[in-house]
């Protein structure tokens, strides 16, 4: 066993934890603030397989500016214990059965899948900026084109919206 | 199962004393820029400023510390207590986080090792402080939230939205930079500025732009929106007390401090050293990297001034002008001087 | 109709893009302030430098003794007839064999008080008194925690005994005199 093995050890647990207190607080703001921490650890995750530019990127994009939003609206919309509607029973029980058939798909895909390329830890180069940017720009170039597209039409959208009133 | 950990203890030690002493540093100056702040304030205004406690009023960062330490901690009945007491704490966080990246120096030659004057020479260096600054939102957000006042969450809403909105400029302002340097690393923008003159002669504009952005970044006039006294009495932190409210308004000057000492950095040359070429100079190396913290420790003061400076000049934006000149004026600023940074790389390149 | 040459039309025309950057008006600004860190400060340090009032400064009342040591007022009531805030009350008695070295003439203030809180220091009673009994010093009424702190009694009045307190009687004599600031 050795550092990074402990440290992917302890991150995945952190990850896991604190998606799980996403789900149980019952404080939608402490819902968000435990999400964030579970992008906290994710970036970690990031780190230890040397993709730093991931790691940083995902803190300021989900972290910095994408969870701020969230915090925004839920702050706004004031929810607490009174405002949170009654769930039907039955709701409740769709919910367990359906979540619990897509456990069994995942882990039986992972059970049968073969996984061939095990994690490059602190050795793969991809996930770096320079070796990013250059193959964002040769061999996915199209798909970045259209996305960015996207995200300007995305953009363009929400100006109209806001200019109709 | 045995635990086969190397670890170099020297290494660890070094880096150890190294944030030791840079974040007692970045402590003690914060301190004194709230005694630098009341001073120039009474300078501008033809005034005097403190000077009882102890000569020239020196000691006065220390009374102010004291009262804040023993006055009355007061948390809210119907606040949540547990991110009540969060929100200062990270926003010290946040604001001591960010120093570890600048290179405060040349490194240092002790006992037969190397010791770099840099935390850690990571390669997506601005993107870090970056992400770092991008999280001081969450001191205040959570903050003003918790403290479940109408004012506080006024408040944390529109430093939110602020810094949101101003970090959009900063970004391109830095992509102009990044473009002419190749390097995310801090210590190579360093070096490249040594060897080809200061980046503030080739990214004017986009150093203009950095500054504004990181005078809402730090909240400062004409940027302090989020505590705008006379809108919504004291903003975020209205219903702190004691050493909470200490913490917040400390972070705010150890924000100061770091974005000058970035600023230096970026557009100034860090711990180079103007007009003369020290690399000729016959001098001991531990000597001239002193000197060299020296040089960046007087730029990052300067821009301290400068700080202090426009905050007793400028009086604050009303929150729609905050908006225009963030969205119409400085993100299209920002634009075009990245596009033809741009295309002034690419025919110079041809 | 115009009253002064200083009348400026406000221009209303909208910002152009370059003055909408308000950069040009910082920097004058900035340099308003900037210059402001060379000029002289008219402030002083207060408790150990003070401002120097003026020989025609009028101060708080002092009841004035002769060379004796005698209280030279008689209690005739003039002073509280001259006064227009009516701050000056006084009860006279009549002086008895053997108090001789403490006043001057048969008859004296038993009772003598100003309340400062109503006096203008407008001097009436110093130019009304024919005994030269009270005249304003240079100077002024301290802070009090209760209005009757302000009603002035006679003891805190009366000029130093010239001669069983010499040093005291001489610093109010100069300060009447306005050598001392």
């Amino acid at each position: 066993m050795n550092i990074t093995q402990i440290l992917v050890g302890s991150l995945s647990v952190i990850t896991l934890f604190s998606a799980l207190m996403v789900i149980i607080s019952r404080n939608p703001v402490h819902s968000v603030l435990w999400l964030i921490v579970t992008f906290f650890s994710i970036s970690g995750h990031y780190i230890v397989l040397n993709a730093q530019f991931l790691a940083i990127v995902n803190i300021i994009v989900y972290a910095g500016a994408i969870m701020v939003l969230f915090l925004f609206v839920i702050m706004l919309m004031n929810l607490n214990r009174e405002t949170e509607p009654q769930k039907n029973k039955w709701l409740k029980l769709a919910g367990v059965l359906s979540g619990g058939s897509l456990l069994l798909v995942i882990v039986a895909a992972l059970h049968t899948g073969d996984i061939k390329a095990m994690a490059q830890v602190k050795e793969g180069d991809i996930g770096l900026i320079g070796t990013l940017g250059k193959e964002l720009f040769s061999t996915y170039v199209v798909p970045f084109e259209i996305s960015s597209i996207l995200f300007l039409s995305a953009m363009v959208g929400a100006v109209v919206i806001g200019k109709k009133e | 199962m045995l635990l086969n950990i190397y670890i170099d203890w020297a290494f660890v030690l070094e880096k150890f004393l190294l944030v030791a002493v840079i974040v007692t540093l970045s402590l003690v100056i914060a301190m004194y820029t709230t005694y630098a702040e009341r001073k120039v304030a009474a300078w501008l205004q033809d005034r005097r400023g403190p000077n009882r406690a102890g000569p020239f009023g020196l000691l006065q960062p220390l009374a102010d510390g004291g009262k804040l330490f023993f006055k009355e901690e007061i948390i809210p009945l119907a606040s949540s207590k547990f991110l009540f007491i969060l929100g200062p704490s990270l926003a010290m966080i946040t604001a001591t986080l960010t120093s570890a990246v600048i290179p405060w120096g040349t490194s240092l030659h002790l006992f037969g090792r190397d010791i770099s004057l840099q935390i850690a020479d990571v390669n997506i260096g601005i993107l870090y402080i970056f992400g770092v600054v991008s999280l001081g939102v969450y001191g205040i957000m959570i903050g003003g939230w918790a403290s479940n006042n109408k004012f506080s969450l006024l408040a944390a809403i529109r430093g939110a939205s602020q810094m949101i909105s101003y970090e959009l400029a900063m970004g391109l302002a830095l992509i102009a930079l990044l473009m002419m340097t190749g390097s995310l690393q801090m210590s190579v923008i360093v070096k490249n500025q040594v060897a080809n003159g200061w980046h503030i002669i080739y990214q004017p504009l986009g150093f203009l732009i950095f500054f504004v952005c990181a005078l809402a970044e730090c909240n400062r006039t004409p940027f302090d929106l989020a505590e705008a006294e006379n809108e919504l009495n004291f903003g975020y932190h209205q219903e702190y007390s004691s050493m909470k409210l200490g913490f917040y308004l400390f972070a705010e000057y150890i924000n100061m401090f770091i974005s000058s000492a970035v600023m230096s950095t970026l557009y100034f040359g860090g711990y180079d050293i103007p007009f003369v070429n020290e690399a000729a100079w016959n001098i001991d190396a531990n000597l001239l990297a002193l000197i060299g913290f020296a040089v960046l420790m007087a730029k990052t003061f300067f821009f301290l001034f400068v700080f202090l400076w426009i905050r007793w000049t400028i009086p604050r934006f009303r929150y729609d002008q905050l908006m225009n000149l963030g969205w119409k004026k400085l993100i299209p600023l920002a634009l075009i001087n990245m596009v033809v940074t741009a295309a002034v790389i690419l025919w110079l390149k041809k | 109709m115009q009253l002064t040459q200083r009348a400026k039309q406000v221009d209303r025309r909208p910002m152009t893009f370059v003055e909408s950057l308000y950069l040009w008006n910082i920097a004058k600004g900035m340099w308003i302030t900037f210059t402001h860190l060379f000029k002289k400060r008219p402030t002083i340090n207060y408790p150990e430098q003070t401002r120097s009032f003026s020989k025609v400064f009028r101060g708080l009342h002092v009841l004035n003794r002769d060379a004796e040591g005698r209280e030279n007022c008689t209690a005739c009531g003039l002073c509280a007839v001259a006064c227009p805030a009516e701050a000056i009350t006084m009860e006279a008695a009549e002086r008895l064999p053997g108090e001789e070295n403490l006043y001057r003439e048969e008859k004296y203030a038993a009772k003598y008080e100003i309340n400062m809180l109503r006096c203008i220091f407008c001097g009436l009673c110093e130019e009304a008194c024919p005994k030269d009994a009270i005249y304003l010093s240079q100077t002024f009424a301290p802070a009090n925690y209760g209005r009757k702190g302000f009603i002035y009694k006679k003891d805190e009045l009366l000029i130093p005994h010239p001669v069983n307190d010499p040093q005291g009687y001489q610093k109010a004599r100069e300060e009447k005199s306005g050598k001392v600031k």
